[in-house]
């Protein structure tokens, strides 16, 4: 893959961190990040690892106050996006970029009939009659398989894996460049969310937008995506295609997730879990963040931090015991 | 919807017959006899027992209960022992200060409130949310008798800008509306603003916001709208109360209203007066109440549906959904 080609986005340097009476939360730690057009990217790791800052933070529909991006550049298309003022980012939202959020349960408004929902993006951002917008959103449900005649109905009429297809109709209603998915199928249950990915797989091939997919599923990324980016403790430890992931995986992160799925062909009791917790995002350590719970650690580890170093073309990893470093 | 509004109608019959049995039982065991407020302490055994017999005083509970009902049936309230004149002619008589008292206090109470609430919630935090917020503690905790007696003497006595009592001109009617209506300003604008600041919190919110809505859309039709759902419920229940504080605000301002009618039936224990205006009462606060339970089910369409009346509907659409989702995935 070639990494000079014109990125649709580029997050450069990006820091969140959410301000408490308490404590500093250090949610997402000098992020760098980029995205083709038309490409998938997965971006991985635990509960609380930070990936819905830095998809919240793309779209600045972060909690402020306590969030705040304290350092960083995103860049879409050329323009950066924290730097735009509210009237030019609200062009971008829902029609630039869209995002798909994790729990469809509480995602859509309640008293508002699900075709309005959809259609007030699409009327929102484009100047089309009452009609047109109503035709276009019927076309976007019945895109995502619901009858269009279900335009008048309201959420709680739906279905669970329902109503995450009417939100990702109204995510693609504007056909976005690009689509933030934050763990669209974790609230769904398997077999909805079978369907729900399969249905979001064949629009990709429909639709030419390049995918943000959240998630802490490595089944989903193996099916899904092109590019994997490892997210630990608001950092991005390793990443690169899907292939350099999953055949040739390299921080002792990456190898603890596989290592902890349970394997089928084996005829193993217990699942190897990785060792320890996160380290608390109020109080990170000095020198590498996974080093507490990592089984190669070595003294360097605790005291500098490792450089993110290139092992092979597309492939960085963030440990000093990788081939790069 | 019009099913459900008949069979409110009809259940209101039995609340408001409930209500006026214990009215009845309760001047029953109440001590004090209106035959010996009409005719005074001088009167003679002879002609209370005649007075007693001739205004159905002697008559066991029931009977008086059906004979009013009775009367009712046929439009008639009865005859006001004090004035002797009929209770119904100066009830419809009345009935239009009261409602125009409690009509704008209302008005004011949502129109001030709802704003200022929203307002408070938008710059939750700052100096203006605090300012707003203890404004409006400062209003709730003050009773309306007293603040009302603070404002006769303030504006009617010491600036005289205001007239004191009776109704002779609007400006009258400024002194008790502001009295009525201050507390419930600061009633809903704090509702709406902990609702307000519920609502935010959604994730709808966020989606709305996520789609490019300009913040004005975002609070007025998204955030707001849910909020309001449970100030309906609150409106509803004001009503109850402002009629209750236009019994105090009316004998104080001298409105000639329904209230100032109630209490003096109360205090001349003219039992056709109290039976007839807490009827009427009642009448209102159960229309009220179906009001606000209509209003809630057009706002809230999970309460519309809970009437099941699109089942089948949904089943045939939950059919068509599977055959669609195969064609997308085949």
């Amino acid at each position: 893959m070639n990494s000079t080609s014109t990125n649709l986005l580029e997050i450069k340097d990006l820091a969140v961190e959410y301000h408490t009476d308490e404590a500093v939360i250090y949610a997402v730690n000098h992020v760098d990040f980029s995205i083709n057009k038309g490409e998938t990217v997965g971006l991985v790791g635990e509960t609380g690892a930070g990936k819905t800052s830095i998809a919240r933070s793309i779209l600045r529909i972060l909690p402020m106050p306590p969030a705040k991006v304290v350092s960083g550049e995103i860049f879409y298309n050329g323009n950066d996006l924290l730097k735009l003022s509210e009237r030019e980012m609200r062009k971008i939202r829902g029609n630039k970029i869209a995002m798909i959020f994790q729990d469809p349960m509480t995602a859509l408004n309640p008293i508002e009939t699900v075709g309005f929902q959809i259609a007030e993006t699409i009327q929102q951002h484009n100047s089309i009659s009452h009609a047109e917008a109503h035709q276009r959103t019927c076309e976007m449900l019945e895109m995502v398989g619901i009858p269009g005649d279900r335009f008048k109905d309201f959420p709680h009429q739906f279905s669970g894996g329902m109503k995450q297809r009417v939100v990702i109709a109204m995510a693609l209603a504007c056909n976005p460049a690009l689509l933030l998915a934050d763990e669209p199928t974790t609230a769904l249950d398997v077999t909805i969310q079978a369907q729900v990915l399969e249905m979001m797989q064949s629009l990709k091939e429909k639709v030419e937008t390049a995918f943000v997919l959240i998630t802490h599923d490595l089944g989903v990324v193996a099916e899904f995506c092109d590019k994997v980016a490892v997210v630990y403790a608001g950092e991005i430890v390793e990443r690169g295609s899907a292939e350099d992931i999953f055949d040739r995986a390299n921080h002792p992160y990456t190898l603890g997730l596989f290592a902890s799925l349970p394997k089928l062909d084996a005829t193993e009791k217990r699942l190897s879990p990785i060792k320890g917790l996160m380290p608390d995002p109020t109080d990170l350590p000095d020198g590498c963040r996974f080093c507490d719970r990592c089984p190669n650690a070595k003294d360097e580890c605790s005291k500098s931090s490792p450089k993110e170093a290139e092992i092979a073309p597309g492939h960085t990893v963030k440990c000093f015991f990788s081939g790069g470093n | 919807m019009l099913r459900f509004i008949r069979n409110r109608l009809l259940m209101m019959i039995p609340i408001v017959l409930g209500i006026s049995f214990i009215v009845l039982l309760l001047l029953e065991i109440t001590p004090g006899d209106p035959a010996k407020m009409l005719l005074g302490t001088q009167a003679t055994p002879e002609r209370l027992a005649a007075l007693r017999a001739q205004l159905g005083l002697d008559d066991p509970i029931l009977v008086r209960f059906v004979n009013f009902l009775w009367q009712i049936v046929h439009g008639d309230f009865g005859t006001s022992f004090m004035t002797k004149r009929p209770v119904f002619e100066e009830m419809i008589m009345r009935m239009p200060y009261t409602l125009v008292l409690v009509g704008i206090s209302l008005a004011v109470s949502v129109g001030l409130g709802i704003p200022l609430g929203v307002y408070a919630a938008t710059h939750h935090n700052t100096w203006k949310d605090n300012g707003a917020m203890f404004i409006s503690l400062f209003f709730v905790s003050m009773p309306v008798f007293w603040f009302a007696l603070l404002l006769v003497r303030f504006f009617g006595v010491e600036l005289r800008w205001l007239p004191l009592s009776g109704i002779d001109s609007w400006q009258s009617w400024i002194l008790p509306i502001v009295a009525t209506s201050l507390g419930f300003v600061a009633t809903i604008a704090r509702q709406t603003r902990s609702n307000m600041l519920e609502v935010i919190r959604q994730d709808y919110i966020v989606t709305a916001k996520a789609k490019g809505l300009p913040e004005r859309k975002v609070i007025y039709r998204h955030a707001l709208k849910n909020a309001l759902i449970p100030i309906i419920m609150v409106i509803g229940n004001m009503f109850g109360l402002l009629i209750g504080g236009a019994l105090i605000t009316e004998v104080i301002f001298g409105i000639p209203g329904l209230g100032q009618y109630t209490i003096a039936g109360l205090t001349g224990r003219d039992y056709p007066v109290i039976q007839g205006s807490v009827f009427m009462l009642s009448v209102m606060f159960s229309l009220v109440i179906l009001i606000v339970d209509v209003v809630f089910a057009i706002v809230d369409p999970r309460i519309r549906s809970q009437s099941g009346r699109k089942k089948h509907k949904d089943q045939k659409d939950g059919n068509k959904i599977e055959e669609n989702t195969q064609k997308i995935e085949a």
